[in-house]
């Protein structure tokens, strides 16, 4: 049971690595930002499952359980802003790789640089 | 049961990922990474998060996929087979992970309630929410009242985002707009698929009474502005699938569009600004009101407006940019 309380944890560092591996190694522009977008992702799961607590409920406190326990709702603020900023941050980022398919014909990385050279 | 529930879907979590980076085929890698958004929201509502939970699967599972699938038609459905030797990667990220894992050994337990995040500040405001703002959800009180600074900040965040997508874009068809492979944008929309066109219809009132049910609900239950942004911003894009981009354009036109991007970062700073004019803080919404409880709830009311309307322009801006680039 020790072990698997710390579960979550290697999930988080697995996702993150699976990413980070996306963004590394693929060529394709927006392979590597699906890559970034589980990169993210990971950090968000690290972020909510800190704020988890034994025996809590989400923190809504109504009068019929004004008494009892709540997971830490300060983690959930950050990550609720930091889900939509992801998604305008990652359509900036397509509008960018449509350009650059516009100027280049191509969205592979090593293409680009063959062109650029 | 639960836990065993979230092992199961953490271990999904890890299959679909490996599944996304794998694929060569962009198209399946799209589809998946919308799946990966669902089980990641219901992770997240195992996990208490209601609020993070329903914007995940509006956000991730909804606008974030048919974003993916616009770019898509206008670059590539397919990626280039790999050249170079990826082994040198690999060992830096397993590498990587082997030490992760290792630091991990010295976190807390699991939902462990002596761990260092549950003795800070957190137990501070879920007791002073019912005292300073009197309303359930102190996730909304948080956001919107107690660190409005943050979120303020964050919606102009997605306002910047949105402006810039409309300076990289326009409004134009780019040169690649005939081989669009997915006729997203058909004119005719999906008019001419039975089932989509009668369930879609039938959905989209429902998605947008959903939409404002969790904008103006958001201080008793979970919700608020971004998840409420988020819904009906797909509900219309779902209209503009089925029915054509250009009969979602006579629903809200680009220059709306443009005045809700603006109109709601606006509304949002000018509640702030209220503040300083009263006599107090920016962003201190108690003297909105002669009681300062009810001064907080109307504040926080009107600021989860100002981000719903900012969020919703936004994300429909962004959706006709790259809807409009790959028109035929």
């Amino acid at each position: 049971m020790e072990l698997l309380g710390l579960y979550y944890y290697w999930v988080f560092a697995i996702l993150l690595m699976i990413g980070l591996y996306a963004v590394i190694v693929k060529l394709n522009l927006i392979k590597k930002l699906i890559g970034l977008s589980l990169f993210q992702a990971a950090v968000f799961l690290l972020y909510i499952t800190m704020g988890k607590l034994e025996g809590g409920t989400a923190p809504i406190v109504t009068d019929a359980n004004a008494n009892g326990l709540f997971s830490n709702p300060l983690p959930q603020v950050l990550i609720l802003t930091a889900i939509v900023v992801g998604i305008s941050t990652m359509a900036l980022g397509l509008g960018i790789v449509i350009r650059i398919k516009e100027e280049y014909g191509t969205i592979e990385e090593d293409e680009i640089q063959e062109i650029d050279k | 049961m639960t836990v065993i529930f979230g092992f199961f879907l953490l271990t999904l979590l890890l299959i679909t990922a490996v599944a996304i980076v794998q694929s060569q085929n962009l198209f399946v890698s799209v589809m998946l990474s919308g799946m990966f958004s669902l089980l990641l929201a219901v992770n997240f509502f195992l996990l208490d998060a209601a609020d993070v939970a329903l914007t995940e699967a509006a956000v991730g599972a909804g606008i974030s996929t048919v974003l993916l699938l616009s770019a898509l038609a206008i670059t590539a459905k397919h990626e280039k087979a790999p050249s170079s030797s990826r082994v040198g990667a690999l060992i830096i990220v397993i590498i990587a992970t082997l030490v992760l894992i290792y630091a991990t050994l010295g976190n807390p337990q699991f939902a462990d309630p002596n761990a260092p995040v549950h003795q800070h500040v957190a137990p501070w405001y879920l007791d002073k929410t019912a005292e300073a703002i009197d309303i359930p959800n102190v996730v909304t009180a948080v956001l919107g009242s107690f660190r409005g600074y943050d979120t303020l900040g964050e919606v102009f965040v997605v306002f910047t985002a949105g402006i810039g997508v409309l300076f990289l874009l326009g409004t134009q068809p780019g040169p690649f707009a005939q081989s669009n492979p997915f006729k997203l944008t058909d004119p005719k929309g999906l008019r001419h698929y039975l089932i989509p066109r009668v369930v879609g219809r039938m959905l989209i009132p429902f998605i947008l009474l959903f939409g404002l049910y969790v904008q103006f609900h958001g201080e008793y239950g979970p919700g608020g502005g971004f998840q409420a942004g988020a819904l009906i911003a797909a509900a219309i894009i779902l209209f503009a699938l089925l029915e054509g981009e250009n009969s979602a354009l006579k629903v809200i036109p680009r220059s709306v569009l443009i005045g809700l991007i603006a109109g709601g970062a606006l509304l949002y700073g000018v509640v702030g600004l209220f503040g300083i004019f009263l006599g107090s803080n920016f962003l201190d919404y108690s003297v909105l009101s002669s009681n300062p409880v009810k001064g907080q709830q109307m504040g926080l009311l009107i600021i989860e407006a100002g981000v719903g309307i900012t969020v919703t322009g936004v994300l429909l801006s962004i959706f006709h940019a790259f809807a409009a680039r790959g028109k035929f």
